[in-house]
């Protein structure tokens, strides 16, 4: 039972990978592509870890997977959140089918 | 079975890997390549872990607890010093 879960938890965060690899690819924006980028620490890595705590399942594996998962889940928005502004403010447009800048406001000096 | 899983699963990040290097090469603007460069640090990471099911050596999971640490470092390191350190305010 143990092994067809860390099986299925294998396959399913490699495959959450490969999908967001795909996206990374195609995408036509710099923020549809982090959009694309987030798939594989949050559902992917998380995954492969649940995978390592059911084949491993002894103290200090599920507390070390458990810290490695609390952490990633703590750092990963503010790095992605970094890129983005950092993005915004270099500059960089948006794909032409956008509908809205929300940022816009705040980059433009004011009047 | 689980070791079936864990080869599977390794050839499916190689290919992610690949993808994600075509992206590093030809990705516009910097931005892009942090992007890239932050995926591709996390599918060593995910190589790392399945390396722990295929060899058994459990005390590997401290080198994904340190390049997790790292990888966020660097990102809002090299984010801050594209903007030279600047902020909306």
């Amino acid at each position: 039972m143990t092994e067809w879960l860390a099986f299925v938890a294998f396959i399913a965060g490699a495959l959450f990978i490969l999908i967001s690899a795909i996206g990374l690819l195609r995408l036509p924006d710099l923020f549809m592509r982090m959009h694309a980028s987030t798939k594989t620490t949050s559902m992917g890595f998380t995954l492969i870890l649940i995978g390592v705590i059911v084949a491993f399942p002894t103290t200090g594996t599920v507390l070390k997977s458990l810290l490695i998962i609390i952490f990633i889940y703590l750092t990963t928005p503010l790095g992605t959140h970094m890129v983005g502004k950092s993005g915004h403010l270099l500059g960089i447009k948006q794909w032409r089918h956008a509908v809205r800048d929300d940022m816009k406001k705040k980059t433009t000096p004011k009047q | 079975m689980i070791l079936l899983g864990a080869e599977i699963a390794l050839y499916i990040l190689i290919a992610s890997m690949l993808l994600i290097l075509v992206r590093l090469f030809i990705g516009p603007s910097l931005p892009d390549r942090i992007v890239a460069l932050d995926l591709l640090a996390f599918n060593s990471l995910g190589i790392t872990l399945l390396v722990i099911i295929l060899t058994g050596k459990t005390a590997y999971l401290d080198i994904v607890i340190v390049i997790s640490l790292v990888v966020f470092i660097a990102t809002v390191a090299i984010s801050k010093y594209l903007t030279k350190g600047g902020t909306y305010d």
